[in-house]
């Protein structure tokens, strides 16, 4: 594990380095456990349902050395990860979904994304796009609100 | 920094902001030299966007010096006039790398939670609601501008900054129409709406080698300021049959190509459209030959009542929309300018300081004193 298979092919990804090697922020979480979307007609038991995005950048690229590539390692343990060339040159197509049994994150990440695992998920594969294609991930102006010198 | 201000509906004001900084590595900051008012502001400026706060700093299209320069920066150095593209855009992404950048992937601070539907997100802009991507805008002494190599364009010195400034948008709007359109030589092309949008349309279907350009409008003096620099034909929609017009001066055909360029309507006392004359979109429409295009540009309402789709399938018609330009276009417009193919000089019909901001979006607003593009000087 841990390679991305070989291109044009569905691989399932785990990350390459042990999460004892990463960078200390993946926790050992306990409850609430993450589930999909709740809803009242869903089965809770149901796997969670996939986030995906396509990055204009062969896998390769997206996944040099084929290792999870940041900000998505840090949520190693808690997410499962797919990789798949996507069709017609149009780069890789990275999905990922919360794992059942894990929990979600503490700290300032839980507070960023309230108790939707899904919400984190997406920013992440949206920031892992956003550093392979832009090469930044791209912040807000400082709003007048973030800053307290604001004069009248 | 002094910057204009949305505070509430129809309420402006030049307040006192922080100044911007670099918050990315790609970032350049601007000191601004000229702004514009344009039509897509007039939404904002009624307070029908709700996701605008008081305190967000209007302003798409500007023009100005670059007075401080990120480590990711190529192109820029302090110094370099430049005019900012309104979009901004990564240049990186599947969409910026077809010349698509008004649809970046890659230009929303927080695209998770501003994107409900998950990469539905078109670019960002300046001059628009935070919360929706937007960026601060133009009308202020200094701009932060994301991307600046890809959306800042270092200008000709052979053209004035009255002149360029029209490169930020109006100008890539204009010829973005024609190109949706694809306007071919002897082609008759129909612009509903002569503002700055319409009438450089028109210049670019000229350029296109259109044989007849048709503008519709119901203000005299922006109809004659598109027939003097356009070369395009006015039509006053309050005195002339718009529908037996186009007709008529098409040989019974019908135009080519249609371009509908005229803004959101403001609603009616009741919440919806005003009802005194058909919709533009739905005119054009009506009025395009068969097997031509009809390109919807800028901001309309999300949903239009009435459309006559039967139309569209009937006589085989390409319908296409864009609500903001693409990059790609700037330099080349910016080298038309300097060779005095395209003059963009006389929609500065009102030159202000941008104290006087306020002032300049009523008479933009209300078309008053022939105003078609107020112009702020900080
Ligand atoms: N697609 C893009 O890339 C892009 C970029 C910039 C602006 N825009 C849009 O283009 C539009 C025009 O911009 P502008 O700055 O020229 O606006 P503007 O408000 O200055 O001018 C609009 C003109 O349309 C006329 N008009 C309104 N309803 C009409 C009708 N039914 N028939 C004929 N004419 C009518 C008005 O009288 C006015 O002269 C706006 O919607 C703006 O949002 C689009
Ligand atoms: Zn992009």
């Amino acid at each position: 594990m841990g390679r991305v298979g070989p291109m044009g092919r569905l691989a399932r990804a785990g990350p390459a380095l042990g999460s004892a090697a990463l960078t200390g922020v993946v926790r050992l979480w306990r409850v609430p456990r993450w589930r999909g979307r709740t809803g009242a007609d869903r089965d809770p038991a149901a796997p969670a349902r996939w986030e995906v995005v396509t990055v204009d950048r062969p896998p390769e690229q997206v996944l040099p050395d084929g290792r999870w590539p940041e900000p998505l390692r840090r949520l190693d343990g808690a997410v499962e990860v797919r990789v798949r060339a996507a069709p017609g040159d149009r780069g890789t197509e990275l999905a990922a979904r919360p794992m059942a049994g894990a929990t979600p994150p503490t700290g300032l990440a839980a507070h960023l994304v309230g108790d939707d695992p899904h919400l984190l998920v997406r920013r992440t594969l949206r920031q892992v796009k956003q550093r392979v294609e832009a090469g930044e991930v791209l912040r807000a102006d400082r709003s007048a609100l973030d800053r307290p010198e604001v004069r009248g | 920094m002094r910057a204009l201000c949305w505070v509430a509906a129809d309420e402006l004001a030049v307040r006192e902001v922080p100044d911007p900084e670099l918050r990315n590595e790609r970032d350049v900051i601007v000191r601004v030299r000229r702004s514009a008012t344009c039509g897509g502001d007039l939404p904002l400026l009624a307070g029908r966007d709700p996701l605008l706060r008081a305190g967000d700093v209007l302003g798409a299209e500007f023009l100005g010096e670059v007075v401080e320069v990120g480590p990711g920066v190529r192109r820029h150095r302090t110094g370099d006039r430049v005019v900012v593209g309104a979009s901004v855009a990564c240049g990186g992404c599947w969409y910026c790398r077809q010349g698509l950048h008004s649809c970046c992937d890659n230009a929303h601070a927080d695209p998770a939670s501003v994107d409900p539907d998950w990469g539905r997100s078109d670019a960002g802009c300046f001059g628009r609601p935070r919360a929706a991507g937007g960026f601060a805008g133009g009308h202020a002494e200094y701009v932060r501008v994301p991307y600046a190599d890809v959306g800042a364009f270092r200008v000709p010195d052979a053209v004035d900054d009255d002149r360029a400034l029209f490169a930020a948008d109006a100008a890539p709007t204009g010829w973005l129409a024609a190109e949706l359109g694809a306007v071919r030589p002897g082609d008759v092309v129909a612009i509903w709406g002569a503002g700055a949008v319409g009438q450089l349309t028109a210049r670019a279907a000229v350029l296109h080698g259109a044989a007849r350009v048709l503008v519709v409008d119901r203000h005299e003096d922006r109809l004659r300021m598109a027939e003097r620099h356009s070369g395009a034909e006015p039509l006053d929609y309050r005195r002339t049959d718009v529908a037996a017009e186009l007709r008529d001066r098409s040989g019974g055909r019908g135009p080519d190509v249609c371009v509908v360029a005229v803004g959101a309507p403001p609603p009616d006392r009741f919440g919806g459209r005003s009802v005194d004359r058909p919709d533009a979109s739905r005119e054009a429409v009506h009025a395009c030959r068969k097997g031509g295009v009809v390109v919807v540009l800028g901001a309309t309402d999300g949903f239009v009542d009435a459309f006559p789709l039967g139309a569209v399938t009937d006589r085989r018609l390409t319908l296409r929309g864009a609500r903001r330009p693409d990059l790609r276009d700037v330099p080349m417009l910016l080298d038309r300018m300097a060779r005095d193919e395209l003059r963009t000089e006389h929609l500065a019909t009102h030159r202000l300081p941008l104290e006087h901001g306020p002032q300049g979006y009523e008479l933009f607003r209300d078309r008053a004193d022939g105003c078609v593009r107020a112009v702020f000087t900080p």
